[in-house]
């Protein structure tokens, strides 16, 4: 048995039979069931051991060679693919109370086995090329058999492809500074081509249009899928560049650039959140809050700025989740997402708003909420080495604050005369609860993300050792 | 060497009619020889039978958006070539081709190919990031990535030679296609049902 049969092609073939299969709570019972099945597997058995089934013995390598290259899924690589399947379990188990399963899940499981397969190909560099497969399989995810292409998935579309060349072919001159690393003009360009590719692959503040559009035009609780996994694959690439390249490590410029990089965006995104008056837009934007956060972990480069990096992702991973459910169920009442179009819609839809006004506060590092605990430890950590770059993270943090009480208040401004029910339905209303139980839960425990977040620094080499 | 410049000149007068006409059969008559000017340029640095399969893959691509535009309402714009900003298409056009030219002969002396291959894949970058940018219409945005990808496989092909790679490119350009594809059966779709 092959480590990269296991959590690449397996998931990626379930994707395919699901495709054809028409019964809602089937395929999201499956494919529930498969992701839930691959993150326990990988959280228990670790790559390269013998096992026996009876009779039965096999071992689970690590490498997997196709067309001259190799796929590596190695022990280090495993609790972070139980998070990212254990993600899909998450967000795949929730879509059929919102009857988006099929819609969701077969290019969904097809995508996040795209997506691993990036995190294990050598050379790492063809990560870009799968990752854009993977961008153009959600295309038929995003837009409706019988809906204009908007302006957002177009422009996601391109953005995504503009930073698979510049990445690719910064591989090249990368090749070129191992064999000179003295070759301050080749480290310069391979330095300005990568970096404009990520600005591209990260929808960095000014390449983040179609975030924003894409929260407005498409489906909440797919966007949300697609703003959950791009970015943190994005991330966890970006990371692995700083990991692998001792040039990019050491370069004393990173930490204040990465910093910049990721104040702007909780800045820019917490502030344009607050003057949105469109709750998918909003959803963007707090997208760009967390890529941000994500960046300025990273700006610290040290063991806990890697720590802060990797336990972003857990309450990331709910709050988005649990606003993208809110907004799908309350769409099912209205036309649209602009707060005229939901005005009063907190009385007959109040699990929908309470769990889209608690995930939109998490984000915004509401204390008590899950967000909270890391973003004081981002603060106390970045104000030693920047005190601009804290004010501006807690002006974005203020922004995303701002939204959240404005969407609320349009959510609640329902005529006195109007009766409070509760129009979700029982699945809806369960999986809601259960993400204000981990919303508090987290907030109230962090210290229950640590045995995963003691083996998530393992996947990189150098970065937090 | 000959035969290299003919390729590059062929994908100029692609690049000129991707950017002047707004008529979808000429535009993917375009792309079809845009494909095989680049067919051309990759043969120098590739086998036969890879470059053929750059090849193939592009028609295949160029088949599957007509046979969806044949397929679909056509595109109410397609017909106005000359009357909205025809010149000015031109003019950028021109323009694209010099500023390839001179970026290429810098890239084929920094890459080490010859100057025909770096202006060809040069000139449908340019001429690929010129249709994402002056317009916002899905067909010329899927026209200008094709464009795009073209370009830069011809220079890529010249530094690396991974099947892996050449297959995910493959994969890709037919992924770009069958994207707008599905876009036009999208919009034709909305356009039905309303």
């Amino acid at each position: 048995m092959n480590a990269s049969i296991l959590w690449i092609f397996l998931p990626m073939g379930a994707g395919t039979i699901l495709l054809f299969l028409r019964n809602e709570r089937w395929v999201a019972f499956v494919a529930g069931s498969l992701s839930a099945l691959l993150a326990l597997i990988a959280w228990l058995l670790p790559i390269e051991n013998a096992y026996a089934i009876g009779n039965y013995a096999f071992k689970l390598s690590s490498t997997f060679e196709i067309l001259g290259r190799r796929l590596i899924l190695t022990a280090n690589e495993q609790p972070m693919l139980t998070l990212i399947y254990g993600a899909a379990a998450f967000w795949f188990i929730a879509s059929s109370s919102i009857g988006k399963a099929h819609r969701l899940i077969p290019l969904g499981l097809i995508v996040t086995g795209l997506l691993v397969a990036s995190l294990a190909v050598e050379p790492f560099l063809y990560a870009a090329l799968l990752i854009e497969v993977a961008v153009l399989l959600t295309t038929p995810l995003l837009l409706p058999p019988h809906q204009k292409p908007g302006r957002g998935l177009l422009r996601f579309i391109t953005f995504q492809t503009l930073a698979m060349p510049l990445i690719l072919f910064t591989g090249w001159l990368l090749r070129g500074i191992e064999a000179d690393p003295g070759a301050n003009a080749l480290i310069r360009q391979a330095a300005i081509l990568l970096g404009i590719g990520f600005v591209f692959l990260l929808a960095v503040i000014p390449f983040h249009t179609w975030i924003p559009l894409l929260g407005e035009e498409s489906s909440p609780y797919l966007t949300g899928f697609v703003f959950w996994v791009f970015p943190t694959f994005a991330l966890l690439f970006g990371a692995g560049f700083i990991d692998r390249y001792a040039w990019i490590r050491t370069a004393p410029q990173l930490p204040s650039i990465l910093s910049a990089v990721g104040a702007l965006m909780v800045a820019g995104g917490g502030l344009l959140a607050a003057i949105q008056n469109n709750l998918g837009r909003i959803l963007g934007y707090a997208v760009l809050v967390e890529t941000g956060f994500s960046l300025l972990a990273l700006s610290l480069l040290e063991a806990q700025g890697i720590e802060l990096f990797f336990l972003l992702f857990v309450p990331r991973l709910i709050a988005m989740g649990l606003l993208a459910l809110g907004l799908e169920t309350l769409k099912k009442d209205a036309a649209g997402l602009d707060f005229a179009q939901v005005r009063g819609l907190a009385r007959p839809w109040p699990f929908a708003a309470a769990s889209l006004l608690l995930a939109a506060l998490s984000l915004a590092g509401l204390p008590a909420l899950a967000g909270f605990p890391i973003r004081l430890a981002i603060w106390e950590s970045l104000a030693t080495v920047s005190l601009p770059a804290t004010a501006w993270t807690l002006v974005g943090s203020l922004g995303l604050g701002i939204a959240a009480l404005r969407a609320a208040a349009a959510l609640v401004a329902a005529p006195a005369q109007a009766a409070w029910e509760a129009r979700e339905s029982w699945p809806e209303r369960l999986f809601m609860s259960l993400g204000w139980l981990v919303l508090f839960g987290l907030g109230a425990f962090p210290q229950w993300m640590i045995p995963l977040l003691n083996r998530l620094p393992a996947i990189f080499e150098h970065l937090g050792h | 060497m000959l035969l290299n410049w003919i390729a590059s000149l062929l994908i100029l007068a692609a690049s000129f009619s991707l950017l002047i006409n707004r008529d979808w059969r000429w535009n993917l008559a375009a792309l079809a020889l845009q494909y095989l000017g680049a067919f051309w340029l990759v043969l120098a640095s590739w086998p036969i039978a890879a470059s053929a399969a750059k090849l193939i893959t592009g028609w295949m691509a160029c088949a599957a958006l007509g046979l969806t535009l044949a397929n679909t309402k056509s595109d109410p714009a397609a017909e106005k070539t000359w009357q909205e900003g025809g010149l000015f298409r031109l003019f950028t056009a021109a323009l694209a081709s010099l500023v390839a030219f001179i970026l290429a002969a810098q890239l084929s002396t920094r890459l080490g190919i010859a100057l025909p291959i770096a202006w060809g894949g040069l000139l449908l970058m340019t001429t690929g990031l010129l249709l994402i940018g002056v317009t916002v219409r899905p067909l010329q945005v899927i026209l200008g990535l094709l464009t795009l990808l073209a370009g830069f496989e011809i220079i890529y092909a010249a530094i690396e030679t991974s099947e892996l790679v050449a297959a995910a490119q493959a994969v890709i350009t037919l992924g770009l296609a069958l994207t707008g594809a599905y876009m036009f059966l999208a919009a034709a779709g909305e356009e039905q049902a309303s």
